[in-house]
């Protein structure tokens, strides 16, 4: 009787999920990407690719960081050649920097709007595509209906989206129908070994909401095309270099 | 097919426009004039003015002696070329291929157009009454060549058709005038008392040729058939072009789509069967009080799916002004390319950037936010950084060369690069703080200098050197000092772009 408890209640714990916004469709791929210990924040212990991403961002420097995590993981979304769509009206994506995150520059389409207010209706058109493996969409705001116009879409074409939020400090960020929300962060950069200049880009991962799964920080390199974990990996002592010549 | 032509002589052109214009003349007899070596000359006068015995190049005094009463206008140079080029236009309702015919007339190629006003008669029938509706005097004809049709209308019988056949027969009572010929063959064939075509068209060409020129035989054989005569039409006729005439003039939006979707279904199923695809597209509506409306849609990749071509157009038909009515519905495909087959598949995969349905969104976003917005870039030869990247011309160009990843460069790149104050140490270390919009940042690692030289044969500016630099929270900037430290020439610490 206990088990058969147990398995009603695992059995309906699945048909919960995809009510939720985890749809795993045939053409879903596992994104790996190393991204280790922040798969294990979600239901399956997989990435969700078919749903709407929410990353928050204040300032230049902080967009710069969650973008380049964002493309982390479209490299691993695009390697069935696939293409993505990216929103924006004030764009400051350098396309040669792409290379640096396995990405072919060419295979991204930038939308540049001249209105804010239409960057919304773009991604969700872009995101009823489903010649695409990605959009993204750079808006400082997205209304509750606006998200949940976004998830609806991105049900049926089974696209991922990400929307990016660069928005001024101290603002109560509003309540979305996003299946998560992101805030990345930079962090110190450092050789193991302890050489001078600047080393693979480090990011403070926080996962603030996550339907179904549990929240948490992180700590991740960008280190040879994929995802590191650091939280655990003791820091080398430093010497102090010294400049000659 | 025969050939048909249907030639259009306005008798009273210049003064019928002035009748139109100003209603009040109609009725009394009024003139034109210009002057001409120091007086005044009629250059045309109207029906009830030739009634009365004033006929074309009399001085104006003259007239005057004759009906005291003469109405005299100041003629309008070029006026009659104006004319005839807008009244070709109009005409493009009945044919495609409309040439105007200086001073007077009109040409129209009606191969193939006739049966759509029920016949010839009916057609040349519609055309006389359409013009005469507008206040023209016309006199209309038809038949085989052109210059046979010009003939009949002005010397022939009005409003007669004849079929390529009986071209001859038609032209033989006719006066030699009506070949077209310079003054003096007219006058020189009056003198030898051939005053009918009839007269010399059995006559051997040869004798002809060395009595008459080279030009009159030319005319007679246009005339007749037996040479080809170049016509100019007011309009180049594209070769991808429907056309859909209302019955009754159209009005509603609900009609003009329909029109729209008919028109782009006979247009996709031919260019589907050529194999080719649509790039430009105009849709074009003729309205019955002589306006016209003009939408254009373009799409990113050649097309040939009515149901797409439909959305993109609707968005845009809202432009369109019925006016009195819609009479005439064309649709042009201004820029056509061929459609390189597509290996159909039984499952759906990302097939990337080669994709109908992807290049349909685009088409889709760039018809509500404009064109120029969507962008795709490639490498490009340059080190300096704004110059690294160009536009792709088309949707599946591939890179020239390779992308460079050995200097690092940032993932935002700012559009115009931010003066900064910098404390950096002499002579090329890295700088040790910045202070950017208010804020001081220490500099903790730092890489470079990267010198990025300006191109010389493309601007001319001084020299960057680039830094990557990180500060106490890890955030990545790269800054450029601009030239080199010395006394005379002015160097700057600028922000340039954020890594990642």
């Amino acid at each position: 009787m206990q088990g058969s408890k147990a398995d009603i209640i695992a059995q309906l714990q699945k048909d919960i999920l995809p009510l939720q916004g985890y749809k795993h469709g045939t053409n879903s791929i596992a994104v790996d990407a190393g991204l280790g210990p922040v798969r294990d924040a979600f239901p399956n212990g997989l990435f969700p690719v078919s749903a709407v991403h929410e990353f928050i961002c204040h300032g230049k420097e902080d967009a710069a960081a969650t973008g380049g995590f964002i493309l982390g993981i479209l490299a691993a979304l695009m390697k069935n050649a696939g293409a993505v769509l990216w929103v924006s009206s004030s764009r400051t994506i350098f396309p040669p920097a792409l290379v640096f995150f396995g990405i072919a520059p060419e295979k991204i389409i930038f939308a540049d709007l001249p209105n804010e207010k239409d960057v919304l209706w773009a991604v969700e058109e872009a995101l009823k595509c489903d010649a695409l493996s990605a959009v993204v969409g750079e808006t400082s705001m997205l209304s509750f209906t606006a998200s949940r116009r976004l998830q609806l879409a991105v049900e049926q074409s089974k696209v991922t989206g990400f929307i990016l939020r660069n928005q001024a400090r101290n603002i109560n960020i509003n309540t979305t129908a996003c299946l998560t929300r992101w805030k990345i962060t930079s962090l110190e950069s450092s050789f193991d070994n302890g050489l001078p200049g600047l080393g693979f880009p480090r990011w403070k991962i926080a996962l603030l909401k996550v339907r179904n799964g549990r929240p948490g920080n992180w700590q991740l390199e960008w280190n040879e095309r994929r995802f590191r974990d650091i939280m655990h990996v003791t820091p080398v002592l430093t010497i102090p270099q010294k400049k000659t010549g | 097919m025969a050939r048909r032509f249907v030639s259009i002589w306005f008798p009273q052109l210049t003064t019928d426009w002035f009748a139109i214009r100003q209603p009040a003349l109609s009725c009394s007899p009024f003139v034109l004039s210009a002057p001409s070596h120091g007086r005044m000359l009629i250059t045309s006068a109207n029906v009830a003015a030739q009634a009365q015995g004033i006929y074309t190049g009399m001085p104006v005094a003259d007239a005057r002696a004759i009906v005291p009463q003469l109405a005299v206008l100041d003629d309008i140079p070029d006026l009659p070329g104006k004319l005839l080029h807008r009244l070709a236009e109009w005409c493009i309702r009945f044919t495609p291929f409309v040439a105007a015919d200086p001073p007077d007339g009109l040409f129209f190629d009606a191969t193939g157009c006739a049966h759509l006003w029920g016949g010839e008669a009916g057609y040349l029938a519609e055309i006389t009454r359409r013009l005469n509706k507008r206040g023209y005097a016309v006199q209309a004809a038809m038949a085989g060549t052109a210059g046979a049709a010009w003939a009949i209308a002005r010397y022939g019988k009005k409003s007669f058709i004849s079929d390529g056949i009986m071209d001859t027969a038609a032209l033989l009572p006719l006066p030699p005038q009506s070949l077209r010929l310079e003054t003096e063959t007219i006058e020189r064939l009056h003198k030898l008392g051939l005053s009918q075509i009839r007269d010399f068209i059995t006559m051997p060409p040869a004798a002809m040729r060395r009595r008459f020129g080279q030009h009159f035989i030319k005319r007679l054989y246009q005339a007749l058939g037996k040479e080809e005569e170049p016509l100019l039409p007011v309009l180049p006729v594209e070769p991808y072009q429907e056309r859909l005439p209302a019955l009754e003039p159209i009005v509603t939006a609900a009609g003009i789509e329909i029109a729209l979707q008919r028109l782009l279904g006979v247009l996709c199923r031919r260019l589907l069967q050529e194999g080719k695809g649509l790039r430009i597209a105009r849709f074009k509506c003729f309205c019955a009080d002589g306006k016209t409306s003009v939408i254009e849609t373009g799409t990113h990749q050649a097309s040939c799916s009515a149901a797409h071509l439909f959305k993109l157009f609707e968005s845009k038909l809202n432009n369109v002004e019925p006016g009195l009515g819609i009479e005439l519905f064309i649709l042009e495909a201004l820029q056509t390319e061929d459609i390189l087959p597509i290996q159909e598949k039984l499952w759906k995969t990302d097939s990337g950037l080669n994709d109908t349905r992807l290049s349909e969104l685009l088409d889709r976003l760039e018809g509500k936010i404009g064109s120029g917005h969507i962008h795709r870039y490639l490498p490009d030869e340059h080190y300096w950084p704004e110059r690294s990247i160009k536009l792709a011309a088309s949707p599946l160009e591939k890179p020239g060369t390779a992308w460079r990843n050995d200097k690092p460069r940032p993932l935002h790149l700012l559009h115009q690069p931010e003066p900064v104050e910098v404390t950096a140490p002499i002579p090329d270390y890295p700088p040790m703080l910045f202070r950017y919009k208010g804020v001081l940042h220490k500099i903790i690692k730092a890489d470079g200098p990267e010198r990025i030289e300006q191109e010389w044969w493309m601007a001319e500016g001084q020299h960057r050197d680039y830094y990557a630099v990180e500060d106490e929270e890890g955030r990545r900037y790269w800054l450029f000092r601009s030239g080199h430290y010395t006394a005379e020439k002015l160097y700057q610490w600028f922000l340039h772009g954020f890594f990642a």
